[in-house]
């Protein structure tokens, strides 16, 4: 006589839910806890590169959408100076085109994903919102310079004692977790 | 003498008769109402933080210290909402289903003792009343759904039905082989006839009464009614604003009014060492709620024509077998020492239970599961 069923696969079944009790979990609290991106991630908006940029607007041409716009006038060393450079990010599909066309790496993916805005005005960014500052950083996307300085992506929140974390308390964990990996 | 008819006594000496006697009912039923809504509130955040332990979630822990004050948010958003009759429904059954189903949840806690005194009407057919009371809001259940107009709803209502009252036979047959035992329904003798809990005695009772339980009360895996896979959310479909809050209280105040009986008839009441008799029976109370809390998190639901074979099938012919043999006990073996009484059912539960899982093997047993 088997002992499979008169109830133990429930009782198994019981045995495995309340073993989950006492495991860490493993939601992230998102905007106290944030979990690393991919280094290559095609983020929100555009990082442009001012010194980088010859006005050569091959990323207009590659553009799908002609989100973005470039108006340039030849300067006195026989160059082009950037005059205009708006990019449209409300129809922007973060296709990472232009990117891949830029012949000289003045352009790049960013990394943020939190550029929501009130005003459809907004999302239309020229040149001075455009290049690189705190918020607005450059992600590895086709600019494998840039992703090999950029943090591992984590999938979880780890709780690790040693990188400041705290004790597990019975229904929730602190604020103050470390971060694996 | 309960606290309640000390308090009419002593207010009879300062009051006339007819305010004496009304005053104190009003208050004791203030309190009663006060304690269910707490305790609901309470219950709500409870169940969404364990069963977020139980899916290695955290649950809501935002609004107050460990999201304390989410089920409270949630009752101000759903106070505010839009009441909302459907066109071809039937509006008075409509707005009278919500009442119908709560009232009787809160006329159980009449009948809970909270301490040796601390009872609101200490009935000498307690235990009959409940499953009388208790009954009632299946047919709130049922107008809900009739009177939604609407496919699900009905749907809902006809399992309700269904399952209500076939889980009633196994529940009350299990509630007499306590009766015999404690010999009185009298909900405070039966809690001061436990010197040892119930179930330690009637393990079989516990488990049949216990599931029995869980299927009234509506909750998984037996909770077919507002199954969300399947008929979206049953009864309550078409209700909102208040009329459905009166609906979540209800479902909740039923858990935890069984919990209430449930610790009161199997594992002796407020009764315990050291702390105060509320305490005792509010440990109780969540444990066991905690349990039917764990059974959500684990069981997948059952299908209707299973459920129907678990009543019918399962927890009645046992709940009859153990009837029987608790009677003969009580008659045969009248002072025999408790323990051995103990160890007979013990065997008696282990020898019906592999002995009726049988019926619910696949293809007679030939399929391995």
């Amino acid at each position: 006589m088997k002992f499979e069923r008169y109830g133990i696969g429930i009782a198994k079944g019981m045995a495995l839910t309340f073993k989950h009790l006492f495991r860490a979990p493993i939601t992230v609290q998102y905007p106290e806890e944030k979990l690393a991106v991919s280094r290559r991630i095609r983020g929100n908006e555009l990082v442009w590169f001012l010194d980088k940029c010859t006005g050569c607007a091959t990323c207009a041409k590659a553009c799908p959408q002609g989100n973005i716009e470039i108006v340039t006038h030849v300067g006195d060393e026989n160059n082009y100076v950037v005059d205009k450079f708006e990019v449209d990010t409300g129809r922007c599909m973060f296709c990472g085109l232009c990117v891949e066309a830029c012949p000289y790496d003045a352009l790049a993916m960013g990394r943020s994903y939190e550029r929501a805005q009130y005003r459809r005005g907004d999302v239309i960014l020229n040149k001075e919102q455009l290049q690189m500052s705190d918020i607005r950083q450059p992600s590895g996307y086709a600019r494998p310079k840039i992703e090999a300085t950029l943090p591992r992506q984590n999938l979880l929140v780890y709780w690790d004692k040693k990188k400041g974390g705290q004790k597990l308390r019975w229904l929730s964990l602190s604020k103050k977790r470390g971060r694996g990996v | 003498m309960t606290l309640l008819e000390q308090f009419q006594l002593w207010l009879g000496g300062i009051w006339p008769d007819w305010a004496a006697y009304i005053v104190p009912g009003i208050v004791g039923i203030l309190v009663v109402l006060g304690f269910v809504v707490i305790s609901v509130i309470v219950f709500i955040w409870y169940e969404r933080r364990l069963l977020g332990r139980f899916q290695i979630r955290l649950g809501p822990n935002r609004l107050g210290p460990e999201g304390i004050f989410q089920p409270l948010a949630t009752a101000l958003k759903i106070l505010l909402k839009e009441d909302i009759v459907p066109a071809m429904g039937d509006k008075i059954i409509h707005w009278l289903a919500p009442v119908i189903v709560f009232v009787p949840v809160l006329m159980v806690f009449a009948v809970v003792p909270f301490g040796e005194k601390a009872i609101l009407a200490d009935l000498n057919v307690g235990i009959v009343y409940v499953v009388a009371i208790s009954s009632v809001s299946a047919v709130g259940i049922y107008m809900a759904g009739w009177a939604s107009n609407n496919k699900y709803a009905l749907i809902a209502a006809l399992r309700t039905v269904a399952q209500m009252v076939s889980y009633e036979l196994p529940v009350v047959l299990a509630i007499l082989g306590v009766v015999l035992m404690a010999g009185s329904m009298s909900m405070t003798q039966i809690v001061t006839a436990q010197t040892l809990p119930f179930i330690i005695f009637q393990p079989l009772g516990f488990v049949i009464f216990f599931l029995g339980t869980v299927a009234e009360m509506n909750r998984s895996p037996f909770d077919l009614l507002e199954a969300d896979s399947e008929i979206v959310a049953g009864y309550h479909i078409e209700y909102s604003g208040m009329k459905f809050a009166m609906f979540y209280l209800g479902e909740y105040g039923h858990a935890l009014a069984y919990a209430c009986i449930i610790s009161t008839l199997f594992l002796g009441g407020w009764q315990g060492p050291f702390l105060p008799p509320i305490i005792w029976l509010m440990i109780k109370v969540v444990a066991v709620f905690s349990v039917i809390v764990w059974m959500r998190a684990t069981l997948p639901r059952l299908r209707v024509d299973q459920l129907m074979a678990f009543a019918w099938k399962g927890l009645l012919p046992m709940a009859i077998i153990n009837l029987f043999i608790i009677a003969a006990e009580v008659l045969l073996l009248p002072e025999i020492t408790p323990w051995i009484i103990v160890a007979m059912n013990f065997v008696f539960a282990g020898v019906l239970i592999v002995l009726w899982s049988k019926l619910f093997t696949l293809g007679g047993g030939r399929v391995e599961v």
